[in-house]
């Protein structure tokens, strides 16, 4: 899959521009993540792709309008250094899953890169190395199983 | 071993005799928040989970970031919310003001856990209650089940002392911590403020302090309460303190009589310079409101250095106050009148162009000098519009100049 490369505190308005969030609807999310920020993105993207960051990934905003439109578009992880708080659990609790890995300056934009979602190995195909991602904390491990918070709160027994 | 505020309101909240940085506790949640811009995800969220709210007196609804309605879209969203508040029967619907300062002026009381669906949620931290922004669906889960999981957060400690000189404010003193401890300085972190400065400054410019803690990646901005936030609330909630031995990641001493009016540059909130070296830097808008600083003390400070002025030519000075109490206050007072003489112009109280939805847009190439807390490329526009953050009264001051300019030499 192909590796979208971004750089240090990508936040929430260049994902999500607040003058496009005025809707609710995935598919059209889908269309405007980093509408300004990278024009091609959204129109290149493939089904898998995955994104690569540095700190601080999606700071500012809490709208969740951001996650939910990388997940829209296609992309089946995001791999950072760090993630902002407020992003990180809107991702988790929507389903879209983080890896948060300190080597990832060793992979370039455009590489093909491979996950395992039960291991967290990252494999770079183009580099022909192999890199860990940091395990999630426990109590988020059981939410990301559980595919989101809804149906986390559901199996828990909370609603 | 000790413990901070934010530990013990926490360890309060979840029924815990103690806990430690790195817990996770499930607490139970005094307010629920979310606005025009958040509450439709929330909404979907909580009909998926298939529950009422789980005390409608606890959920509070707020139109702000693009009210009145800017676009059949905009108005369609509000109207799905408005129909979710009749239906869950929520009376704490307001259209008067900026969500946070509608919390701190109506709900929130010292030792509250409050989670808004607002990054900006760690302003009602000011009045010593752990605040905190989520996203929709964290939003939609607490709407149903009154709690909400955190992880128990380490603590910064902040000690602010002396007195800043005329001209500096709280908004100064903010951004330049922001400049010194960059964007994810204080990340997942609890940023308390301590000291001598703090304790002697108004509740509004705590509240301004702590708006702006997550522009450096904390999760909350905590301050202690006391007389002052006391007769400031007219409530008396609980008041939680540090520990003498509390335990703190990192302490932090800042003497604010050292510091100058500083400005945010874009396109990045910790791109913070002394006014003094982008003085001459054109405008074309200068924006004074915000749940940074939109409140009467700011608007007293702007009016002060406007008075009997007139603003450059080819500037637009916006000004809106924070919330209507604000707008009655300000307009009982005489300010907005001066600015408006002065060649201002005063909107309805709310967001503004803070988010860039109505009223206020910016155009490729302008520049806009604000008050508000987050300059990034598009937020307030054109993408290619520039964004400066400043305190008000470098904004107004530079609205009468054209220009940025050290308000020094104003007040
Ligand atoms: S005033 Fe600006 S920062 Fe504050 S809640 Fe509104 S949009 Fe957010």
């Amino acid at each position: 899959m192909r590796a979208w490369k971004f750089g240090n505190d990508v936040n929430t308005d260049l994902i999500t521009p607040g003058r496009y969030t005025i809707t609710t609807d995935k598919t059209k999310l889908g269309k405007i993540a980093f509408i300004e920020h990278r024009p091609e993105f959204a129109r290149e993207v493939k089904a898998g792709d995955i994104i690569v960051a540095g700190e601080n990934f999606g700071c500012g905003s809490s709208r969740e309008h951001a996650p939910v439109a990388i997940k829209a578009a296609g992309v089946s992880a995001v791999l950072a250094k760090s993630f902002a708080r407020i992003f990180f659990r809107n991702a988790i609790n929507i389903g879209l899953p983080l890896f948060v890995c300190e080597e990832v300056d060793r992979i370039d934009d455009g590489d093909l890169v491979e996950i395992n979602f039960e291991t967290g190995q990252i494999r770079d195909k183009t580099k022909d190395m192999v890199l860990k991602a940091k395990p999630l904390p426990k109590f988020i491990q059981k939410i990301v199983e559980k595919g989101g918070l809804v149906n986390f709160l559901r199996s828990e027994g909370y609603v | 071993m000790g413990l901070t505020i934010t530990e013990k309101i926490l360890a309060n909240a979840s029924r815990k005799s103690e806990v430690a940085s790195g817990d996770v506790v499930i607490a139970d949640v005094d307010i629920v928040m979310a606005h025009d811009s958040t509450a439709p995800l929330a909404v979907e969220g909580l009909y998926k989970i298939g529950k009422k709210v789980f005390d409608p007196d606890k959920i509070v609804i707020v139109f702000d970031h693009f009210f009145p309605a800017p676009s059949v879209d905009a108005a369609r969203l509000h109207q799905k919310v408005r129909n979710f508040v009749t239906e869950q029967k929520i009376p704490n619907f307001f259209t008067d003001g900026v969500c946070h300062q509608i919390l701190v002026e109506k709900f929130v009381s010292p030792g509250n856990v409050i989670v808004g669906a607002d990054s900006h949620t760690c302003t009602e931290g000011a009045v010593g209650a752990f605040s905190t922004g989520l996203g929709s669906t964290d939003i939609a889960g607490a709407m149903a089940t009154g709690k909400c999981w955190f992880k128990i957060p380490e603590s910064l400690e902040f000690n602010l002392s002396g007195s800043p000189e005329k001209g500096v404010y709280a908004k100064d003193v903010i951004l330049n911590i922001i400049g010194q401890v960059g964007a994810d300085g204080a990340l997942y972190k609890a940023a308390e403020f301590t000291g001598d400065y703090v304790k002697n400054a108004s509740v509004s410019s705590r509240l301004t302090l702590c708006n702006m803690a997550v522009e450096m990646g904390a999760k909350n901005g905590i301050i202690e309460a006391d007389e002052k936030t006391r007769n400031f609330l007219g409530r008396e909630g609980k008041i939680f303190e540090s520990d003498k031995d509390a335990v703190y990641e990192d302490e932090y001493e800042i003497q604010v009589d050292t510091i100058g009016p500083q400005v945010a540059c874009p396109p990045t909130v910790d791109n913070v310079k002394p006014v003094t070296s982008v003085e001459g830097e054109k405008i074309d808008q200068a924006y004074i409101g915000t749940c940074t600083n939109g409140r009467s003390e700011d608007i007293e400070i702007a009016t002060k250095i406007l008075k009997g002025k007139r603003i450059a030519e080819n500037v637009r000075l916006l000004v809106i106050p924070a919330s209507t109490k604000i707008y009655l206050d300000t307009f009982g007072k005489g300010y907005l009148q001066e600015i408006i003489k002065s060649g201002g112009i005063i909107c309805n109280p709310g967001c503004g162009p803070c988010v860039g939805r109505h009223e206020g847009v910016l155009a490729e190439g302008e520049t806009c000098i604000s008050t508000q807390n987050r300059n990034f490329s598009g937020r307030m526009g054109h993408p290619k519009a520039e964004i400066y953050l400043a305190s008000p009264a470098t904004v107004a001051a530079s609205a009468l100049a054209g220009e940025i300019v050290d308000p020094r030499g104003y007040v």
